[in-house]
């Protein structure tokens, strides 16, 4: 039972223009005759306009993502729909903004019906409100940021901790359950806050218990202890010797590939050994895993290789004279090309720094080409196989194996989930391939998210769908809170649905 | 995002489950419910929604003279002279702007017309946290008091029964925009609500006793000028509370013995009827047990 009236108090169409304040970057709200004057950054009276970069924005808007259809037009981008029919072919609504109905057997905010390439489909469209949910951080640098397991922080409280390293990156696991709801309260709400803001593609700093200070934001290089990571290791030690053995060889008798995970030995590597180069006498401390491979040369830390070394002559545990000779040139060079030095023994086999042939440094220059940038990337994680699904379903478990037989498709935002096999949907998400400003929170604490479950309109009516809540398209972009965005290009269509 | 202009926000009437009334336009955000027999409620409803339209509009209008600390000249629109008139008694010696009562006094005027349309067993008004209430003769209300948005629990209850002398509850804080909270404070309390013989008395009290709540030159507390965040803050460049550090056990008693002494104050004039004040988890209450007592 709900009706709906509405005065007709219209806004002036060009106030617009005339609302910024130039000086100041303050907007002038023409929503309501209240007329806020909003700073930059700041919400108007109502908390439901903001200025967002000098634009007067509506916080809280529905989501509807738009492609060019075959004609290469794009349906009512920028501009109000013309009431053409609407297709799934070019318009997805996405559940940002959408809203949630509560208690969870109430049908879905939108369940949508439209037609893509002559077969009748359906989006449900919601808003999931996640107390279990998280983040997986992985973070593309060699250095020490904090031992496995260590805690992660901010403001104090912990937030995540610090998972596995993987191939030239750290990963850190952030909020969960634990954190949200199982702690304190303030770690709770300091938890909710730094999830929100990096989910939605905000930096944030953390530390790392016995580690490092880390700036995180999705798609940017991080910023560990103040320094910004540029690039990401071309391999391990090890590997960087294999790719450039043959570039060296002749221009220099050693090279040290210095490496908190596996230094590399030229002479002594098999890819010395191809190349019969003479084994120079130059051993290194650690541990050695195979030959010309060492593990543990030093401590890590922020230094040459993810070590904490900073001369690298350190690592050199002893050069044996009856294999070394006076003159052998000697390359100890970082896994990034960051860190270079150059040496020549002396008539003493006592290593002396020199300049570095220009050879030489075209093939340390090389190895720094062959970094790919050092990116913080993140994926939210999340399960809707509880009680959301109701909101699908009568039958909530037919959703689940629908979903994992791939005939429903669950996108977030638009963007496409990693759906885990096991039990529930639980999913993962890469918050780069979200619209802005995609997560929203609530004071449980936890993280709202959208979520749509695409499928065939006749796989939703034998699933038990909410059938008497479907609505056409084209009725959805008569919301007052739709707006539309451009459809990320890089991201599978949700309705394209390959047949079993 | 780049999301342009949205539709204008007019004001909006709907009927949510429970047969309750949401009235909003711009900021203000009305949930009401009225008792009585069907028709009662309908001509009470239809009533609430003729008295809402407009009205942002006529507030708007004295908003200039509404933003002026007080005494001031009185303004002439129905919900601006309940906001003019319930500041004016704390006025003496204190900075207050009618703004103060914005909230309650929308409320008030609203139950008020749905009062004059038909017989109501009992009615509520919600403002946004700001409440106006009709008891009829015998039946009474038992009100739930939550400190905290961010983790809602019941911290307190307030009976209130016809013969009290209670149709008004407010509540102030230093939560502002963004974090559950609608508006600046000078203080630092968590939660202040106040019962009094109307809405918007209650909210003016409530939003001083908060302010009142305070370590002045504490370097926990984060303050910035209001104009900084609003320019058109009727605050002025007054500092308003942004951020709260740690407190000892012993300051939060300090600040809060700071605003039982402005509550008493009011209480003992005869502006309010009691008040409950919430910081840090420590809680105070002014006033008879058998308003409010703890949950």
């Amino acid at each position: 039972m709900t009706e709906t009236k509405q005065s007709t108090d219209a806004p002036a169409d060009d106030a617009l223009a005339q609302a910024k304040d130039p000086a100041s970057g303050i907007v002038v709200c023409d929503a309501c005759p209240v007329l806020c004057r909003i700073r930059p950054g700041r919400t108007g009276a109502c908390d439901r306009y903001g200025n967002l970069d000098g634009k007067l924005t509506r916080l809280d808007p529905l989501v509807i993502a738009a492609r060019a259809g075959k004609d290469g037009m794009v349906p009512f981008l920028g501009a109000p729909w013309d009431g053409s029919i609407l297709s799934g072919a070019t318009a997805f609504v996405t559940g940002v903004g959408a809203g949630t109905t509560y208690p969870d057997y109430k049908p879905a905010p939108f369940i949508v019906a439209s037609e893509m390439e002559g077969v009748d489909m359906v989006t449900v469209v919601t808003e999931g409100i996640f107390s279990y949910c998280g983040l997986k951080v992985k973070i593309d640098t060699d250095r020490f940021l904090g031992p496995e397991c260590a805690p992660v922080r901010v403001d104090g409280e912990q937030i995540g901790h610090v998972t596995t390293a993987e191939y030239g990156s750290q990963m850190l696991s952030l909020g969960g359950v634990r954190h949200l709801t199982g702690g304190s309260k303030r770690e709770g709400q300091v938890a909710c806050e730094a999830l929100l803001q990096l989910a939605n593609k905000q930096a944030v700093e953390v530390s790392i218990d016995g580690g490092a200070r880390v700036v995180l934001q999705a798609g940017s290089a991080p910023i560990i202890d103040g320094v910004r990571e540029e690039r990401m290791r071309v391999g391990c030690g090890s590997a960087a010797i294999g790719m450039f053995a043959r570039q060296w060889c002749g221009h220099v008798d050693e090279v040290i590939v210095v490496d908190d995970h596996i230094t590399g030995v030229l002479t002594e590597h098999q890819a010395g050994r191809f190349l019969d180069m003479r084994p120079s006498g130059v051993r290194v401390r650690g541990r050695r895993s195979t030959p010309g491979r060492y593990f543990q040369v030093a401590n890590p830390g922020r230094g040459w290789g993810g070590t904490d070394i900073g001369d690298p002559l350190e690592i050199v545990e002893r050069i044996d004279p009856r294999a070394a000779w006076p003159g052998l040139r000697l390359l100890m060079v970082s896994t990034t090309g960051e860190h270079a030095s150059f040496y020549v023994l002396d008539e003493s086999l006592l290593p002396r720094p020199a300049a570095m042939p220009a050879e030489v440094a075209r093939v340390v220059a090389r190895i720094g080409e062959n970094c790919e940038p050092a990116l913080v990337s993140i994926l939210f994680m999340a399960g809707a196989g509880g009680s959301l699904r109701a909101g699908v379903t009568e039958n909530p478990v037919l959703l689940t194996r629908s979903v994992h037989r791939g005939l429903t498709r669950v996108t977030s935002g638009g963007a496409p989930a990693y759906l885990w096999p096991g039990g529930g949907i639980t999913f993962m998400v890469d918050v780069l391939a979200m619209p802005e400003n995609s997560f929203g929170s609530v004071p449980t604490p936890a993280l709202v998210a959208p979520i749509e479950f695409s499928l065939p309109l006749e796989d939703y009516r034998a699933m038990g769908g909410h059938l008497d809540r479907l609505r056409p398209l084209a009725s959805v972009r008569g919301e007052r809170r739709a707006t539309t965005i451009a459809w990320n290009e890089a991201n599978p269509w949700p309705l394209d649905l390959a047949r079993p | 995002m780049a999301v342009g202009l949205g539709p204008a926000v007019s004001a909006v009437a709907a009927l949510l489950p429970g047969d309750r009334l949401h009235l909003q336009h711009g900021p203000i955000d009305i949930i009401a419910r009225a008792w009585g027999d069907a028709d009662a409620i309908e001509r009470a409803y239809r009533a609430a929604w003729a008295a809402f339209s407009g009205l942002l509009e006529g507030l708007c209008a004295d908003l200039t003279l509404l933003r002026r600390p007080l005494p001031a000249p009185r303004p002439h629109g129905p919900v601006a002279r309940r906001m003019h008139d319930a500041a004016l008694p704390f006025c003496a010696g204190a900075f207050v702007t009618p703004m103060a009562a914005v909230a309650g006094a929308v409320a008030d005027h609203i139950l008020a017309e749905m009062r004059a349309a038909a017989p109501l067993a009992r009615a509520f008004v919600n403002n946004g946290g700001d409440i106006a209430l009709h008891l009829a003769p015998g039946r009474s209300f038992r009100c739930g008091i939550v400190s905290d948005l961010a983790s809602p629990g019941l911290d307190a209850i307030a009976a209130i029964a016809a013969e009290h002398r209670v149709r008004g509850i407010a509540t102030s804080g230093r939560a502002t925009k963004g974090s559950g909270g609608r508006s600046f404070s000078l203080g630092i309390a968590d939660a202040v609500t106040v019962l009094a013989e109307d809405a918007a008395t209650a909210d003016v009290a409530a939003t001083l006793v908060a302010n009142a709540v305070d370590l002045p030159g504490h370097p926990a507390v984060h303050r910035v000028p209001a104009c900084a965040l609003d320019p058109d803050s009727d605050l002025g460049s007054c500092p308003v509370t942004v951020g709260l550090g740690p407190l000892a056990a012993g300051e939060i008693a300090a600040a809060l013995d700071r605003g039982v002494v402005e509550a008493e104050r009011f209480r003992s004039r005869g502006l309010i009827a009691a008040a409950i004040l919430f910081l840090r988890g420590q809680r105070r209450i002014v006033g008879p047990a058998p308003l409010v007592h703890a949950a």
